[in-house]
């Protein structure tokens, strides 16, 4: 049966073009990769190979012919022993109908909610039993025995970074592990964070469980593209059959006078991406319960850590197995007034603020996001149902930061419980400062905490 | 093999092969070169969108390496993956379908041209971003090692991508860890419409991991024997421990870097000329017939074979159905 060669779309947006030169003539036998015709598109002159074996019957569009729509036929090709005259049937039939049909075969969903994601189901807190013993411990300890407890139980757990083994850890979080679990599952890398940073996704593509550690998340910007395009989106990209169960943790935002390049929290940039979990734990117990979830997650996490949190001591109860849940927010104090929302370093202000307002008859209930995504909107949704009021508190920089997505979510799903707008209380938009007195303007104050619950209250 | 980087001298006279072998290369490399032309037709005709980077003359490459790998051997590889998924023995079918986007594509339509996968096939992708793939597969190796399998990881990138950053850091730590991956370097000779020349200082790529006392060996990548013969004995070094290995395929792709690339950068007499004598399919072709393996008529009926295996990929890849709208939301996470 004859064949129509049709105008080709050469570019991701071409709908016409000028069929430039035909480089075969009537009666041409032409193979595969033989270059046929030059069109001229809107962005070049490309060359049009023939695709089948064959001999050109006829010509249907003249050289020279300008605005040629893609798909319109443009020559017959005829295969062996076939004459010009089978053209005739050819020619008049419809043109191929495929290239709109499989649009047009799927309706639209009838509304975008029909296709909304299923919310996650997330569960509470596991009870601590009654007569549990607590032990003190700090944030860094905890974190270490997450670290151990895991790669205990799994086999395919490991730890690499820079300084993780033989230095103990820049910051001393993987204190004893070389010891116990040798130098095939903790392991120093060169400090290049971009490529192990790859080569845990590829470790984690082949089976393993890494655990990247990252010597702070200012340097994990190198390493940002195997962060997000290769471990946050290939399970989407391969249908869901790859998957990647890392864990990449490491301190975040400020710490003391280290300055701007030193100093930055990624909270919001890592929040922002579907494929990731990312935690911020503030205590002890939630940073070894919720360690030891992300270890065990099937899904990249992101968790971030605070520098000036890893001395903080905090109760941790004394249990076999304690995992918290990912995705769950904690109302750590209870108040009747006004809600303040924050995560991380962060809830160290707000609790030292609940403190104040409290001294000026103001009830703060205090809530910890631990999880920055997905983020526990309920909980803080029900919070401000009962006070009708909110402030977020973040070490980040306002622009498009946690505060801002709290309060659209807030607009948009408790706009009649509020009494009053959302305010946020956040890192100046500045790079961070070097110098003492201009560090502590740049960071998030008590007192701005303070002065934006009383706004919201309307007190002075 | 040489510790120092040494140059093969190009197009060495390769071993005489069987019969079988080489109607299987034929064969193989015959698929992936009908099945880029097909994909460059229905990208004409609408029916692939965005970004379409076809194999078309690299085929010996592929072919050859997938001839020296042992099952349980995983192959990850930038966004000119076509060829490397037919190679592994993904179904054309389902390449084809994810080309344009429908629900029987290896990616169920998500992924495209550039991200498709088939762990059951060891084949890690397909990635978009040029050298990303380096440490990941490198990745694979460590992972390989840790576990205690044989298993070689190769890792396949472009001479564009030789030059990125992340590549030498992946072969650092695949030297220091001894780990076994085998740095395959497809050198087309252009980054895009950036020649080699242009592009890199060293333009030996095979010297790429000399830093780092990888050993590396430029190979004739339009022969698909010397292409397997340089795989086997790498293979054989990454398996006895002692660590990675790069090979440079001497390579030439005949159409633009992607479909709307007019190739303007290099003369109008350097596609035919590379066809003409260095025509990898060409090549086996003549060494069929040379050896009184097959005649053209056997050779035609295999093409034909091939043809009908194509044209069956495409029309499912157009008769299968566009995804579900309920796909939009699935794969982001699996379930804890």
């Amino acid at each position: 049966m004859p064949t129509e060669i049709l105008m080709p779309a050469l570019s991701p947006t071409m709908e016409e073009g000028t069929l430039a030169k035909w480089l075969v003539k009537e009666g041409d036998n032409v193979a595969p990769g033989d270059v046929i015709a030059e069109i001229e598109t809107d962005k070049a002159t490309m060359e049009v190979e023939a695709v089948d074996e064959g001999t050109v019957g006829k010509l249907l569009v003249p050289a020279g012919t300008d605005n040629v729509k893609v798909n319109e036929p443009i020559a017959i090709l005829l295969e062996d022993g076939e004459d010009a005259g089978s053209i005739n049937g050819a020619v008049s039939a419809p043109p191929p109908a495929q290239a709109e049909a499989p649009a047009a075969e799927t309706p639209a969903p009838e509304a975008p909610a029909a296709v909304a994601p299923a919310a996650l189901e997330i569960a509470q807190d596991p009870d601590v039993p009654a007569g549990t013993e607590f032990t003190e411990l700090t944030v860094r300890e905890a974190l270490r025995d997450a670290m151990a407890e895991e790669m205990r139980r799994d086999e395919t757990v490991f730890l690499m970074g820079e300084e993780v083994a033989y230095y103990q850890g820049a910051y001393k979080v993987s204190q004893g592990l070389l010891d116990e679990f040798g130098d095939r599952r903790v392991i120093d890398t060169p400090i290049t964070e971009h490529g192990f940073a790859g080569v845990g996704v590829g470790a984690a593509f082949g089976g393993l469980r890494p655990i990247v550690e990252f010597m702070t998340f200012n340097f994990a910007m190198q390493a940002i593209d195997q962060i997000i395009n290769s471990a946050a989106k290939t399970r989407y990209m391969s249908g869901g059959q790859m998957g990647c169960p890392i864990v990449f943790r490491g301190p975040n935002a400020a710490a003391a006078r280290v300055a701007a390049q030193h100093s930055q929290d990624y909270s919001s940039w890592y929040a922002h991406v579907p494929g990731l979990k990312v935690i911020a734990p503030w205590t002890a117990a939630d940073a070894k319960g919720l360690l030891k979830a992300a270890i065990r997650d099937p899904n990249p996490v992101v968790f971030l850590e605070h520098e000036l949190l890893y001395g903080k001591r905090f109760d941790v109860p004394k249990l076999d197995d304690y995992v918290l849940p990912i995705g769950r927010a904690r109302v750590v104090k209870e108040g009747a007034d006004v809600t303040l929302v924050s995560h991380s370093r962060g809830m160290e202000y707000v609790m030292e603020a609940v403190a104040a307002l409290e001294g000026v008859g103001i009830g703060a209930e205090a809530i910890d996001l631990r999880t920055l995504r997905p983020l526990d909107t309920g909980t803080v949704i029900n919070s401000v149902r009962k006070t009708n009021r909110c402030v977020t508190v973040e070490e980040g920089w306002p622009v498009c930061g946690i505060g801002a997505e709290l309060s659209a979510t807030l607009m948009s799903e408790a706009f009649d419980d509020l009494d009053a707008p959302v305010l946020r209380v956040s890192a100046k938009d500045v790079p961070l400062p070097y110098a003492a007195n201009l560090e502590k303007m740049a960071l998030p104050q008590v007192a701005d905490i303070i002065a934006a619950a009383k706004a919201v209250c309307y007190k002075e | 093999m040489a510790t120092a980087p040494k140059a093969a001298s190009r197009r060495r006279a390769a071993a005489p092969a069987p019969k079988e072998e080489l109607l299987k290369y034929y064969r193989d490399m015959l698929l992936i070169r009908r099945f880029e032309e097909r994909a460059g037709q229905l990208y004409g005709q609408g029916l692939i969108g965005g970004f379409c980077h076809l194999y078309i003359g690299q085929e010996a490459v592929i072919v050859g390496i997938e001839a020296a790998l042992e099952d349980g051997d995983q192959v990850i590889t930038g966004y000119r993956d076509h060829g490397h998924m037919l190679a592994m023995g993904m179904s054309a079918d389902g390449v084809m379908a994810e080309l344009t986007g429908r629900e029987g594509g290896y990616s169920k339509g998500k992924g495209g041209s550039m991200h498709m996968f088939s762990t059951e096939k060891n084949f890690f992708g397909g990635h978009g971003i040029v050298g990303a793939q380096v440490p990941i597969g490198t990745g694979l190796a460590l992972a390989n090692k840790y576990k205690g399998t044989d298993r070689v990881s190769f890792t396949f990138f472009g001479d564009g991508a030789s030059n990125q950053g992340q590549v030498f850091e992946a072969m650092n730590m695949a030297a220091l860890w001894k780990l076994p991956v085998i740095y395959v370097i497809e050198n087309n000779q252009y980054a895009m419409g950036t020649s080699v020349t242009r592009a890199t200082a060293e333009t030996h790529l095979y010297r790429r991991g000399a830093a780092f006392n990888i050993p590396g060996e430029e190979v004739d990548g339009m022969d698909v024997l010397a292409v397997k013969a340089a795989a086997e004995k790498a293979i054989a070094h990454a398996r006895a421990g002692k660590g990675p290995i790069v090979l440079e395929m001497k390579t030439y792709r005949y159409r633009g870097h992607s479909m709307s690339d007019p190739a303007k950068y290099r003369t109008r007499e350097e596609v035919p000329d590379a066809r003409e004598h260095h025509d990898p399919i060409e090549h086996v072709k003549k060494m069929l017939l040379d050896a009184k393996f097959a005649n053209e008529d056997e050779l035609k009926a295999i093409d034909k074979e091939i043809r009908a295996e194509v044209t069956e990929a495409a029309e499912f890849a157009q008769s299968s159905p566009e995804p579900a709208p309920e796909e939009l939301y699935t794969d982001v996470l699996a379930e804890a």
